[in-house]
C-alpha cells in the first residue's frame, strides 16, 4: 500500500472540511449539544406516567352517616380531591368540562343494603385517557378498603384475602420511571444526531452538485464516506456523554453493567443510524425527501416501536414482526439491560450481533449506491 | 382586492405544483400518515396482551394447582417454564424469558386451610417498570378472583362492599380509542410544520425567494401563498387519519364534524404559522428541518400523547401554553369521543387563534423586512 499516506491526507482534509462545516452551522451545534440537553430536561422533569391526584365528583344519593363516612375516606386519600355533585348528570357534566376526572356514585339504598351485607358503590371514570382511567380505578380500591376495614369491627365482618401477593420489582425496586427512560433517552439522542444530520448533509451535496465536483478529484468513495462519518460520529458521542453524565449525576440511575460494553453498544447503534442517514440521502439525493424519510424510518419507530414507551409484547403479531426491523428495538433492550440488569450475555451478544450486522450492511449498501452513481 | 386574490391564487397554484408534481414528493406527504396511523394505532397501547411467566411451585398442592390453572386460563398469562430451584429465578428474569416469576412456598395450602393469609411471592422484571406494574396488576386481579372463589367455597363472607367500575365514552377502556384520534393532531403537526418551514427554506437556499420578493406580490400575499397550500395539505392529512380511525379501527365518532374541523383549521393555522416562524430564522433546508424538529420534539412529548400533562411541573405547564398540539389533542379526543361542543372547547380555540394570528403576522412582517 504505497499510497496510504496520500489516502490518509485526503481523509484528513475532507474530515477537516466537514468538521468546519458542522461547527459553523448553528443548527448542527444545536442538534449535537442543545438537543441532548433539552431531551434530558424533558425526560427528567416533564415525563411521568404516574397520576398524582385525581378529582372525583361524589354523588351521594343515600346521604346517610355510612355513605358520608365512605366519601370521607376518599377525602382522606392523598390520591383524591373530592368535589360534591347532586346527580349523576351533574357529575357527567363536570367530567365533560374537565372539572372532574371521574365520579363516585353511592345509590340511595346504600346504607340499607350495607346492613344486609351486599352494598355496592360505583366508580365511573372518563375513558378518553384509558391509561389514567385504569390508574384511577386502582386508586379507588384504597379508600373503599380502608372504610370497610374501619367499619368491620362494628358491622359485618371483613378479612384480608386468603391469598396475599407479595411482589418485588427487580432492577427498579423504587419503581422510578427514570430508570427506564434514561436508557431510552440515549437511544433517541443517537437516532436523531446520527440519522438527521448525515441525511441532510449528503443530500445537499448532491442537490448542489458539489459531490460531482468532488468526484473528479482523486478522492475515493470510501474516503469520502469516512470523512462524512467521522465528524457526525464525534457529535453523536458528545450527545452520548451528556446523557451518560445526566443519568449518573442528575437522575442517579445505577449502571449495573460495564461501562465499556455500554459504550460499545451505543457506538454500534450510532453507526447504524449514521448508516441509515447516509444511505437514505445517497438514494434519494433530495434534502426534502431525505428529511421526511429519515423521520419516517428512524425517529418515529424509535419512539413508538422500540419498546421504549409502549411494550412490544402487547402489540399484534404483524406489528411485532415489523419491530424486528427497527434497530432501536435492539438498542433499547441492550441499554435497558446494561443499565439495570447488568452484563447478561444471553441478551447482549445476540442483540449486539444484530446491530453490528445492520451497521455493516447499511455502510456496504451506501458504498455500493455511491459508486454506481459515479460512472 | 380582486387582483390581490388572483395573485394569491397564482402563488397557491405554484406552491401546490412545487410540492405535488414530483411523484416521490406526493408519496412522502401522504403515505407516512397512513402507515403511521395504522402502525401506531396498533402499537401504542399500555395494555398487555401477553405476560410470559415462570413458576416455582414448592407446594405442589391442589390449591396451588388451582391458582395456576386460573392463571393459565386467563388468556393473558403464558407459562414459559416450571422452575425447580429458587436459584433459577434470576436467570429466567435476566434473559427476559419471563416477565414475572411466581413463587409458591411449600406451606401455601396449609396456611390457606388454616384461614390464611397464604403468601405468593412474585418477582417482576422492572427494566420497564411501567410494564411490570401493569403485569403485577393483572396478577392481582387473578388472585382476587381466586380469593372470591375460595371464600364462597369455604363458607366465608365476601367483602362487605362491592365496587362496580364503569367507564364513560370508552366502555372497554381501550387505549386505542384515545390514541388514534390523538394521532390526527400529532402526525399532522409534523407534516404541516416541516412542510411549511422547508418550502420557504428551499426557496431561500435556491435563491428563488429573492426573485419572489421582487415580483409585484405584497408580503402579505406571499405569506398567504405559502400558508394556504400547506394548510390544505394538513387538512387532507387529518382527514385521511380520521377516516382510518373510523373505518379501519372502527372507533365510533360521536362528535360534530363542524366543531372538529373548526378546531383543526385553527390548529393548522398555528402549525403553519410556527413553520413560517422557523423558516424566518433558517437560511438552509438543513436548518429549517432541524429547528422545526427541535420545536416538534418537546411539543409531541409534552402534549399528553404519552404521559399526562397534569403531572408535569407547573413551570413546564405554563411554558406549554404555546404548544398548539396540547390544544389539538384536547380538541380531537374530546370531540371524537365525548361530543364536546364549542362551549367546552373555548379554552382550546382561543390560544390556537392567538398563536396563529401572532405567527402569521410575524411571517408577513418578516417578508416585508427582507424586501426592504
Amino acid at each position: 500500500m504505497k499510497d496510504w499516506p496520500a489516502k490518509l491526507r485526503r481523509i484528513r482534509a475532507l474530515t477537516l472540511k466537514e468538521t468546519r462545516q458542522v461547527l459553523r452551522d448553528p443548527s448542527s451545534v444545536a442538534i449535537g449539544v442543545a438537543f441532548p440537553l433539552m431531551m434530558i430536561l424533558l425526560f427528567g422533569y416533564g415525563l411521568s406516567l404516574d397520576v398524582t391526584q385525581v378529582t372525583i365528583a361524589a354523588v351521594d344519593l343515600d346521604a346517610s352517616s355510612d355513605s358520608a363516612a365512605l366519601v370521607g375516606a376518599f377525602r382522606l386519600s392523598p390520591y383524591f380531591r373530592v368535589i360534591a355533585a347532586h346527580s349523576i348528570a351533574e357529575a357527567k357534566a363536570l367530567v365533560l368540562d374537565r372539572q372532574a376526572d371521574g365520579a363516585l356514585l353511592i345509590s340511595s339504598d346504600f346504607s340499607r343494603r350495607w346492613h344486609l351485607g351486599d352494598a355496592q358503590v360505583q366508580i365511573l371514570v372518563n375513558g378518553t385517557d384509558a391509561n389514567q382511567a385504569r390508574i384511577m380505578q386502582a386508586y379507588a380500591q384504597g379508600p373503599v378498603a380502608s372504610w370497610s376495614a374501619e367499619y368491620a369491627g362494628s358491622v359485618g365482618n371483613v378479612s384480608t384475602g386468603p391469598v396475599v401477593v407479595v411482589d418485588r420489582m427487580w432492577f427498579n425496586e423504587s419503581n422510578d420511571s427514570h430508570y427506564f427512560l434514561v436508557p431510552g433517552l440515549i437511544v433517541l439522542v443517537m437516532t436523531i444526531i446520527g440519522a438527521f444530520l448525515t441525511a441532510m448533509v449528503v443530500a445537499r451535496e448532491w442537490e448542489r452538485g458539489t459531490l460531482e465536483a468532488l468526484f473528479v478529484t482523486p478522492v475515493r468513495v470510501g474516503e469520502f464516506l469516512i470523512s462524512k462519518l467521522l465528524p457526525y460520529f464525534g457529535l453523536g458521542m458528545i450527545g452520548f456523554v451528556l446523557c451518560l453524565l445526566a443519568g449518573k449525576f442528575l437522575f442517579h440511575v445505577p449502571l449495573r453493567g460495564s461501562l465499556p460494553l455500554l459504550c460499545l453498544a451505543s457506538t454500534t447503534y450510532l453507526m447504524v443510524t449514521l448508516g441509515i442517514g447516509l444511505l437514505v440521502s445517497t438514494v434519494v439525493k433530495s434534502q426534502f425527501l431525505a428529511s421526511q424519510l429519515v423521520l419516517l424510518l428512524t425517529y418515529l419507530p424509535a419512539m413508538m416501536l422500540s419498546g421504549l414507551v409502549f411494550d412490544l409484547r402487547s402489540m399484534p403479531a404483524f406489528i411485532q414482526a415489523v419491530t424486528y426491523a427497527v434497530p432501536a428495538r435492539y438498542a433499547v433492550a441492550l441499554l435497558q439491560t446494561l443499565y439495570l440488569a447488568g452484563d447478561v450475555g444471553s441478551v447482549i451478544w445476540p442483540k449486539l450481533a444484530v446491530l453490528t450486522a445492520m451497521a455493516v450492511a447499511l455502510l456496504v449498501l451506501t458504498r455500493l449506491a455511491t459508486r454506481k452513481r459515479l460512472f | 382586492m380582486r387582483s390581490s386574490l388572483y395573485r394569491i391564487l397564482a402563488l397557491v397554484q405554484k406552491e401546490f405544483l412545487a410540492v405535488l408534481k414530483d411523484p416521490r414528493s406526493r408519496t412522502i406527504i401522504f403515505l407516512p400518515p397512513i402507515l403511521q396511523s395504522i402502525l401506531f394505532g396498533y402499537a401504542a397501547s399500555f395494555e398487555l396482551n401477553s405476560v410470559p411467566y415462570a413458576v416455582l411451585d414448592q407446594d405442589r398442592s391442589a390449591a396451588s394447582a388451582a391458582l395456576l390453572s386460573r392463571l393459565d386460563g386467563s388468556g393473558i398469562f403464558h407459562r414459559q417454564a416450571d422452575l425447580s430451584r429458587a436459584g433459577d429465578i434470576s436467570a429466567c428474569i435476566d434473559s427476559s424469558r419471563a416477565l414475572l416469576v411466581i413463587q409458591i412456598g411449600q406451606d401455601f395450602e396449609r396456611h390457606l386451610i388454616m384461614g390464611g393469609p397464604a403468601q405468593v411471592q412474585v418477582v417482576a422484571d422492572g427494566r420497564n417498570s411501567n410494564t411490570a406494574g401493569t403485569a403485577l396488576g393483572y396478577f392481582g386481579n387473578v388472585v382476587d378472583g381466586f380469593n372470591a372463589d375460595w371464600r364462597s367455597g369455604h363458607g366465608q363472607a365476601g367483602p362487605p362492599v362491592q365496587i362496580v367500575m364503569r367507564s364513560w365514552y370508552n366502555p372497554n377502556l381501550d387505549s386505542r380509542w384515545g390514541m388514534v384520534p390523538s394521532l390526527i393532531g400529532t402526525l399532522t403537526l409534523v407534516g404541516a410544520m416541516m412542510l411549511t418551514a422547508m418550502s420557504v427554506a428551499r426557496e431561500r437556499e435556491q435563491g428563488t425567494f429573492d426573485q419572489l420578493l421582487v415580483t409585484p406580490f405584497r408580503p402579505f400575499e406571499i405569506m398567504a401563498g405559502k400558508a394556504i397550500p400547506n394548510l390544505a395539505i394538513g387538512l387532507a392529512q387529518s382527514t385521511t387519519i380520521l377516516l382510518i380511525a373510523q373505518f379501519w379501527f372502527h372507533i365510533p365518532f360521536s362528535g360534530s364534524f363542524v366543531v372538529l374541523y373548526s378546531g383543526l383549521g385553527l390548529f393548522l393555522m398555528a402549525a403553519v404559522g410556527l413553520g413560517l416562524l422557523v423558516s424566518s430564522i433558517a437560511a438552509t433546508m438543513q436548518q429549517a428541518m432541524l429547528y422545526a424538529f427541535l420545536l416538534i420534539m418537546p411539543f409531541a412529548l409534552l402534549s399528553g400523547l404519552v404521559t399526562p400533562v397534569t403531572t408535569m411541573p407547573k413551570l413546564l405547564q405554563s411554558l406549554l401554553l404555546i404548544n398548539p398540539l396540547l390544544y389539538a389533542l384536547d380538541i380531537t379526543k374530546r370531540v371524537y369521543l365525548e361530543n364536546a361542543g364549542f362551549a367546552q372547547l373555548v379554552p382550546d380555540f382561543v390560544p390556537l387563534t392567538v398563536i396563529g394570528i401572532l405567527t402569521l403576522s410575524f411571517a408577513a412582517w418578516f417578508f416585508r423586512k427582507r424586501l426592504a
